[in-house]
């Protein structure tokens, strides 16, 4: 089972209690109308589904409810670091210490 | 290539079948092949046997990171059916089940497909109403599926709980009888056996690290653990590593890797006659031909590239089960695993030309691939070998998710599709 660490909850708690909620940092076009059919498609369902660090959305359903973001790998499954939504994107080299 | 038939097991057994020569060779990679696989599944086995005997390809090489059938061919619960809703699934999945039922005598090769019937259990008046207009969708695209009151679901399948006092009801069920299940490693090696024998170079243990392309954008070759090889078209067929070995042609694709758990218990007599799929409780099962119930539901939440899978994604597993089978609660469970699956937004596949050319993609098969084996295998090699779908893959394309004509199955089936 994963332990999840809720950014907002500062507490470190069994992956039962959030829901997954995908790819993290992926922005709606601030004017829709103007977006092409590519751009849609990008936005919609292209995903970077990478092996290794992944930045992800999670949500604390049965705690506190909100949604925050992780870096987790995905080759382990171990998660580098969790943070606050609207935080700037963590560099990945600064976790690189925590990947064992 | 020996045949399988009577007389040479007879002959072998008279020296207690040690002397059976190597089913396939240990082919070493050449350096240059008309068309290279990636991926030694079922699906990409497969095509190489359909590329060599339907459309006269020989030239080709199916290449694996680790062994044939060591993916999710030999990872999923082997379950077939094709009672799928829309059109163009339908047409797509019952050709493999029309392949399904020859496949044995085709390959000379015993691929046990049992047609022992999948019956897919409604809890509620939502579950009914779906499942009814599969049925009449599934009549009109002549896919076999029947409506069963309750009381003839438990005489298909007498270890069922049918009580009122359920937790879960089962207020009926639909039966496709032509389902049913397959030796999953036994489609793996009479693929490969029957694809060696016209000439198809199955390589294994060799990582594929990159493709390369051209200066003109079409492919030349792969990079691969044993060095370059050159290839005049490279067909992708890697599951759950699809969009690691895209990425390096430049091609992205509308794919997550999930891991999708499965685990079977210790072996008892036989007493559970056929599949049952329940999507409101969520869980299959079925009772392989080694006596060990097989027991499976959906991916774990979270992508992942591990093979694992959390437990408590088992826990729920089970918890359901013994929900609808309460004889089993008491059964011991052997072993449980996971394999990769990639997932596209509408749970349908994608079997199509890329924007690079030269390079092709059958992809997408989520928490499904199996009994699409011999279906989707046949269709690929068409679209490799003549460069454009056949009209049964022609709609799984990957621009429908710019263009937007969507093959939702998962809305259409809700869990398991």
């Amino acid at each position: 089972m994963l332990l999840i660490h809720c950014p907002y909850c500062d507490e470190t708690l069994p992956e039962v209690e959030f829901t997954y909620a995908g790819q993290a940092h992926v922005v709606r076009a601030a004017d829709p109308s103007s977006q092409t059919d590519a751009e849609w498609e990008n936005f919609l369902f292209i995903r970077s589904n990478p092996k290794g660090p992944h930045y992800e959305r999670w949500r604390h359903l049965h705690g506190c409810g909100r949604f925050f973001n992780a870096v987790r790998d995905t080759v382990s499954d171990r998660f580098l670091t969790t943070y606050k939504a609207g935080a700037p994107r963590p560099d990945l080299s600064s976790l690189q210490g925590d990947r064992t | 290539m020996a045949r399988f038939n009577a007389l040479s097991l007879l002959k072998h057994s008279l020296t207690g079948h040690k002397n059976w020569p190597e089913q396939w060779p240990e082919a070493q990679p050449r350096a240059e092949y008309d068309v290279v696989i990636v991926g030694a599944g079922g699906h990409g086995l497969g095509a190489a046997y359909y590329l060599a005997k339907q459309h006269g390809i020989t030239n080709v090489a199916v290449i694996d990171k680790g062994w044939l059938g060591g993916g999710n061919t030999g990872r999923n619960t082997t379950i077939i059916r094709s009672n799928y809703l829309y059109d163009e699934s339908a047409r797509l999945y019952d050709h493999s089940v029309d392949l399904w039922e020859d496949l044995s005598q085709e390959l000379n090769y015993n691929v046990m497909y049992s047609k022992r019937g999948v019956l897919m259990l409604a809890h509620t008046v939502h579950d009914v109403q779906s499942f009814k207009r599969h049925i009449h969708s599934n009549r009109l695209n002549g896919v076999d599926n029947r409506w069963l009151t309750a009381e003839e679901c438990k005489e298909y399948c007498p270890p069922l709980n049918i009580s009122r006092n359920a937790r879960y009801p089962v207020v009926g069920g639909a039966l496709q009888e032509r389902a049913g299940t397959a030796r999953h490693d036994a489609v793996a090696w009479g693929y490969a056996r029957a694809a060696a024998a016209r000439g198809v170079d199955i390589i294994q243990n060799c990582p594929v690290t990159a493709i390369r392309r051209g200066p003109d954008g079409r492919v030349t070759g792969v990079e691969t653990a044993k060095g370059f090889i050159r290839a005049k078209k490279v067909a992708v067929s890697a599951a759950g590593h699809t969009s690691v070995v895209m990425e390096t042609a430049g091609v992205r694709l509308p794919l997550e890797s999930f891991p999708l758990q499965a685990l079977v218990s210790e072996p008892v007599k036989p007493i559970f006659p056929c599949v049952v799929m329940s999507n409101a409780v969520h869980a299959y099962i079925s009772q392989s031909d080694k006596g060990e119930l097989v027991i499976g539901s959906g991916t774990d939440q979270y992508t992942s590239y591990s093979q694992r899978g959390g437990l408590p994604l088992i826990e729920h597993t089970i918890a359901a089960i013994t929900e609808i089978f309460p004889i089993f609660s008491r059964m011991r469970m052997l072993r449980k695993w996971g394999g990769i699956v990639d997932v596209t937004p509408d749970r349908s596949p994608i079997i199509a030309k890329t924007p690079v050319p030269g390079l092709y993609v059958n992809c997408g098969w989520g928490t499904g691939g199996f009994k699409a084996t011999p279906g989707s295998a046949h269709v690929f090699a068409w679209t490799i070998a003549r460069d454009e779908p056949h009209r049964i893959n022609a709609p799984f394309t990957i621009e429908r998710f710019r263009t937007g004509r969507l093959i939702d199955e998962a809305a259409a089936a809700a869990v398991a599709h």
